[in-house]
């Protein structure tokens, strides 16, 4: 059982992770504009110039 | 429209930037085809379209005028006008992010506790020290997380006892508090149970609720803001040394001087410095024949300049920009509406004091019953848990989200949820009739006039502004226009047309023939052709209030108009009921007389006239080309002036409150379930666990049941 010592600290570090991660995009604009963002996939980006 | 997008460019460093709202960007080759064009252009370095708020920020160096900004939008066919960068929804959208964050927190929280707790529930030969360890984990995540998240629950519950109010926040916050100190106290003790799991899993729940309801009224409050947007103007103010520029409307003082075109709408309410000309104040008091102007007087906010320049002073900064009773009303209504108590605090206000002492009387009978005091606090705070108003605080939300969404998609803009409850128990409809039940522009009528003079008054017609000028365009199609065309304020136009000259305008001008309304066109020496206008009822106006009448609503008409324009409008609408000639506080006191008989009035209306009675209205409803005034004071703004709308509104908001009874109903039917498994002592963590989940799923699917 001494591996839940080594387990669940990491679990919860890992949570901690995805958290920062999210606070992280939420910063950045990646939810300002869902629907732009969906629609910028289908876009071309190589037009010349 | 009147717009000079120049006012409203910011500079930082060399670099202008201009916000420009985009009216039909609904996909990707839109946001290419504009992003492209206006990338084009030269000097721009940034032109980003945000499809989610339709919003176009671009950024430029050099001297590109801004005008081309907004031509290269309107040229691919969408609708732009400039807006005040940033200034408008920021404290909406920090909302959202908060409950985005809290939501995310909450949800993180529960996924990390559930995970913690489950081997709790089922490792049945799980030894004391591991048990413990594990407690203190699921406490290490959840207190934190739940002090966090629930934030907005617990200043909203504090400020409601402040107020001597109960509302659902109250249960909300006093159960994730208690089931807090209550785990807490069992992981310290080593007591039987620990609801760490339920506490965060509650407030996730409630969050997505609420974060959905926070995303769909920012989202409905950008979209009303767009079609206000498409009609603001700017103003052109003359400084002291002489010099003309363009200026946000926002950015007039009392006492500027401004020069108002023909064409333009007045930004504020302004005095008549020099000029003669024509105003058109449908929008202010309902009427639809022009009137001259003159100097001196003072000309309200929305009127439409319509034949020759104006020169005029303003009196009033465009916020306070109202006539004073108008102001009076609005704050009245205000009031009145900040006293009107939500379905959701009604239930609030029994169910509260009722599970509380069910709680107390619990605690009460297991000491009596012998048992401890901390088994008996166990009992009294589980029934609150239990009963933790989960489904409660969910079952108003949802269904309010759900309805909001679909007034969306059919073009209705929701203002607040509780005017969603408000406009599902009116039984009177009023209709202003202006611009609400009839398009506010004249049409011309079939009369005594051959296509031949209305061809040749068409030439004259279109070197005019004038409402019936443009309505006679409108009836001529295309064609030549005169030549040497002058206008005369107040009287009409004169001009060559084929080489003779000719006049278009009122009796006096053109000559003595002819009824005082509408106008007489006459070539030199000629006898005149007289040619009358209506303004015609909306297309859909008289099926809407068809199906209104259909459903038993008592319809009628409140106008600011002349009685025999009222009474034909009236009549081709199919309505019986009618008033003409009300000022803004008339139609004020018509509608608390309706009220006081009684009445649960639903005002619909555009204009300043409007503005008080829409505030006072137990709800009301603005098109799209409302008057900022009225549009802030209506509960809803619906897109393209289609009265459908009103009956559109009615029929989702009757819905929605049904489906929000019910959801009350089955939260108070699983309330009633498990009040004795609580009391009995029997509410373990699990039990409380899958309660909770299970009722919320199912006020949700209720919610879901309204029809898309």
């Amino acid at each position: 059982m001494n591996v839940l010592l080594f387990m669940l600290p990491a679990a919860i570090l890992l949570a901690g992770v995805a958290l920062a991660g999210f606070l992280w995009s939420l910063k950045s604009g990646q939810f300002d504009d869902p629907a732009g963002d969906a629609a910028r996939v289908l876009l071309d980006d190589d037009r010349p110039g | 429209m009147a717009q000079d997008p120049a006012a409203f460019v910011t500079e930082a460093k060399g670099l202008r930037s201009l916000d420009v709202l985009v009216r039909g960007a609904k996909c990707a080759s839109c946001l290419g085809r504009i992003e492209g064009a206006v990338g084009k252009l030269p000097g721009v370095e940034t032109a980003r379209l945000n499809l989610s708020t339709g919003k176009l920020h671009v950024a430029w160096r050099g001297v590109l005028a801004p005008r081309r900004v907004i031509e290269a939008v309107t040229g691919l066919g969408y609708g732009a006008a400039a807006v005040d960068a940033g200034a408008s929804d920021t404290e909406k959208a920090r909302e959202e992010r908060a409950l985005l964050t809290a939501m995310v927190v909450a949800g993180l929280a529960t996924a990390n506790v559930m995970f913690l707790s489950e081997p709790m529930w089922f490792g049945e030969d799980m030894d004391a020290g591991t048990m413990t360890m594990f407690r203190w984990l699921a406490a290490l995540v959840a207190i934190p997380a739940a002090l966090f998240s629930g934030w907005t629950f617990y200043a909203s519950a504090v400020n409601s006892m402040r107020h001597r109010r109960l509302n659902m926040d109250v249960p909300i916050s006093l159960a994730v508090l208690l089931s807090l100190a209550l785990s807490l106290h069992a992981t310290a003790t080593g007591g039987a149970h620990t609801y760490f799991d339920a506490a965060v899993m509650l407030l996730f729940f409630l969050l997505i609720g609420r974060f959905l309801d926070a995303r769909l009224r920012r989202r409905a409050y950008a979209a009303a803001n767009a079609l206000a947007a498409m009609q603001t103007a700017s103003a052109t103010r003359i400084s002291t040394c002489g010099v003309a520029e363009a200026v946000r409307a926002s950015d007039v003082r009392p006492g500027d001087m401004l020069v108002v075109a023909a064409g333009e709408r007045l930004p504020v309410d302004a005095e008549v410095i020099a000029g003669a000309s024509e105003a058109d104040l449908r929008l202010v008091t309902g009427e639809v024949e022009p009137k001259a102007t003159f100097v001196g007087q003072v000309l309200h906010a929305g009127a439409v300049n319509l034949s020759a320049p104006l020169r005029v002073r303003a009196l009033a900064a465009a916020d306070r920009s109202l006539m004073a009773d108008v102001a009076r009303l609005l704050e009245a209504g205000e009031q009145k509406k900040s006293s009107y108590r939500r379905i959701a605090d009604k239930v609030a206000a029994s169910y509260v004091p009722q599970v509380h002492a069910v709680a107390l009387l619990g605690f009460v009978g297991w000491l009596i019953a012998g048992a401890t005091l901390t088994q008996a606090a166990f009992v009294a705070v589980t029934v609150l848990i239990i009963t933790c108003p989960c489904a409660l605080g969910l079952a108003a939300p949802l269904v309010q989200v759900v309805a909001a969404g679909k007034l969306f998609k059919r073009g209705i803009y929701l203002s607040s949820g509780d005017a969603l409850e408000r406009i599902a128990t009116v039984d009177h409809v009023v209709f202003d009739k202006t611009g609400t039940l009839t398009l506010g522009e004249p049409v011309l009528l079939a009369g005594e006039w051959s296509e031949r003079d209305l061809q040749d008054a068409a030439q004259l017609a279109r070197a005019s502004r004038h409402p019936f000028s443009r309505a006679i365009v409108a009836a001529a199609g295309g064609g030549p226009a005169a030549d040497q065309v002058s206008e005369h304020p107040g009287l009409g136009v004169e001009g060559k047309v084929c080489g003779r000259w000719a006049r278009l305008g009122q009796a006096g001008f053109v000559g003595p023939k002819g009824g005082k309304r509408g106008l007489l066109f006459a070539f030199e020496g000629e006898p005149p052709v007289a040619f009358a206008f209506e303004d015609v009822v909306r297309e859909g106006a008289r099926s809407a209030i068809q199906r209104l009448q259909a459903m038993g609503f008592g319809v009628e008409m409140l106008s600011g108009d002349a009685d025999e324009r009222v009474a034909r409008a009236a009549a081709a609408a199919g309505i019986s009921v009618w008033t003409a000639n009300a000022t803004p506080q008339s139609k004020a006191e018509h509608l608390a007389r309706l009220e006081a008989a009684g009445r649960k009035v639903l005002m619909v209306g555009d204009g300043l006239n409007d503005a008080g009675a829409l505030a006072n209205a137990h709800a009301s409803l603005a098109p799209g080309g409302a008057l900022d005034v009225s549009r802030l004071a209506a509960d809803c703004v619906y897109a393209g002036g289609n009265p459908d709308a009103v009956v559109d509104a009615i029929l989702i908001a009757r819905e929605a409150r049904g489906r929000m009874r019910e959801n009350f109903g089955l939260a108070a039917l699983y309330n009633l379930l498990a009040i004795p498994v609580a009391l009995m002592g029997l509410a373990t963590p699990i039990v409380a666990a899958v309660a909770m989940s299970a009722s919320s799923a199912l006020v949700t699917l209720n919610a879901l049941r309204m029809s898309r």
